[in-house]
């Protein structure tokens, strides 16, 4: 079952996140697939996130697929003008990719190509409507394409933003200009979780809900400090910190937060940065493998 | 100097919709040069607006709009037409819209599209930026240009990247620009304009004409160049 499908029969949606390698050797990241192929929808490919320099999203789509999970291929602003944009999108559906989740991109001072030329000629909005613009047979200019795609197309958004309602007011643009999902960032406090999705109730979107497992206190305190939008409450640190068991700990965390916001939402996005091996544990410890 | 062109007519209309007592503000500065924001544009302006329908409650025509200083003294003498007033029509380059923007509390549109800078930058001593993109968008951000006070030059609203209203990219000196054009639309009551999807831009708009190519100077060597018969 597709991803489409798999939110369309109302079930309860479970998609993970898969890293591409920093250079050619895939192993791993074939291996983190295999782990979790079966026990989630779909996979996203990170587009060389957080401005880091890696094998590119539609290589480890096209990768994912061959082996049978259902990719999402994330594609930034950053990096691509839109003519190199749309002709992915194209390259992307003729290698049999039709989820993707239109992202901004974060700047290119917070990797490791900060002297970089940063593109944002077009923005996640625009994006979506060069997509949309692709299925109805015609590029951004007004062109004619030979053979028009068809995509399911997803959207970020960040509910623990503050203030909330430009981020509110930015989604509802997404949803008009063609996104079909959205994919969250991290969620640690289910409280405000629940104000966002009554906030956005009114879209009728389906949202998928980011969860990052807390790999380390360390990790914790850097998001807080440093990572837009998340914010990890001190319990929920303090909590980590007086385990002995951490990993276990964590895996606990993750799998109550999955359990507390699946009742608010249509699924949970696990975002393990680095722990892509515990994910099927999370699944399993929430019930969900 | 600044070179600005008029924004269509109905461009303006647009803009205008819904509100009915416009004060309109003029510049001595290059937007005179321009003939887009003289005595003479304004006043044509007026009569322009009235036409159709509008109450133009007062005008007037500051030195140098892109100087914050002047635009606030200029206002002080113009106070109740302001006040009076549902916006304001600024009939100069993106500077002068910003640094009018950033100093009443009323909602500010541009009349004009800055299209290059041919050579110097006015009287220009605010923190407001213009990239001299062609297709001026302050009417719909507040007056604050997002081509500049956003990292990433995002024309739909804020990416993910700002935590605590500052920017992802060097938070400590900038803040995030969404956040300001956000708060700004709010206070004048236009957050509704935050809901436009904006195409993206005509990068094109953005390559001067020849004819402004460069500086005046270059101009008269043209010309002398041309009189005197030598191979340009």
């Amino acid at each position: 079952m597709s991803l489409a499908e798999a939110l369309k029969n109302g079930k309860l949606v479970v998609t993970a996140e898969i890293a591409p390698p920093k250079g050619v050797n895939v192993q791993e990241m074939l291996e983190n697939a295999e782990l979790i192929k079966g026990k989630v929808d779909a996979a996203n490919v990170t587009d060389q996130q957080s401005s880091v320099m890696r094998l590119g999203s539609l290589a480890g789509c096209h990768l994912l697929k061959q082996r049978g999970l259902d990719p999402v291929f994330q594609v930034t602003c950053r990096d691509r003008n839109r003519l190199a944009l749309q002709s992915d999108l194209l390259s992307a559906y003729s290698l049999g990719i039709t989820n993707v989740l239109c992202i901004t991109g974060d700047y290119v001072s917070l990797g490791d190509h900060p002297s970089a030329k940063p593109v944002f000629d077009l923005d996640s909005v625009s994006l979506l409507q060069a997509a949309k613009a692709l299925e109805q047979g015609k590029d951004l200019a007004g062109k004619e394409l030979k053979g028009s795609p068809k995509f399911f197309l997803g959207a970020v958004v960040s509910p623990g933003a503050e203030p909330l309602e430009p981020q509110i007011i930015k989604m509802e643009k997404k949803v008009r200009a063609g996104a079909q999902f959205f994919q969250t960032q991290g969620v640690y406090e289910p409280a405000k979780f629940e104000k966002f999705i009554r906030a956005s109730q009114y879209l009728g979107v389906p949202i998928l809900a980011g969860i990052i497992p807390l790999r380390s206190v360390a990790m914790a305190r850097f998001m807080n400090r440093a990572v837009a939008g998340v914010h990890v409450p001190e319990e929920m640190i303090q909590e980590l910190d007086r385990a002995t068991d951490k990993p276990a700990k964590s895996i606990e965390i993750a799998a109550r937060l999955v359990r507390e916001v699946r009742q608010l939402c249509q699924g949970v996005h696990i975002m393990a940065i680095g722990w892509e091996k515990r994910v099927p544990a999370i699944l399993e410890a929430a019930g969900l493998a | 100097m600044i070179v600005s062109e008029l924004k269509p007519l109905p461009a303006i209309l647009d803009y205008l919709d819904g509100e009915e007592n416009i004060f309109i503000l003029g510049c001595r500065g290059c937007a005179e040069a321009s003939k887009t924001g003289g005595e003479a544009q304004v006043l044509e302006m007026k009569q322009t607006l009235e036409g159709a329908g509008k109450r133009v409650v007062g005008h007037t025509v500051a030195d140098f709009l892109c100087d914050k200083a002047l635009v606030k003294m200029k206002l002080y003498a113009h106070e109740q037409e302001v006040l009076a007033a549902d916006s304001l029509l600024v009939m100069t380059c993106g500077l002068g819209v910003q640094a009018t923007a950033a100093v009443v509390d009323r909602p500010v549109h541009p009349a004009t599209n800055t299209i290059n800078l041919g050579g110097s930058r006015g009287e220009w001593r605010g923190s407001e930026r213009c990239r001299e993109c062609g297709d001026c968008l302050l009417d719909y951000t507040g007056g604050i240009c997002p081509l500049v006070a956003c990292t990433k030059s995002l024309i739909n609203g804020p990416c993910g990247g700002a935590k605590d209203g500052r920017c992802e990219f060097e938070p400590d000196v900038r803040p995030c620009g969404w956040q300001l054009i956000y708060e700004r639309l709010k206070k004048t009551g236009r957050l509704d304009e935050m809901k436009t999807i904006l195409p993206p831009k005509d990068y094109a708009k953005m390559q001067p004409p020849p004819s402004l190519r460069s500086t005046i100077l270059w101009a008269l060597e043209q010309k002398e160049t041309r009189e005197a018969g030598l191979p340009r």
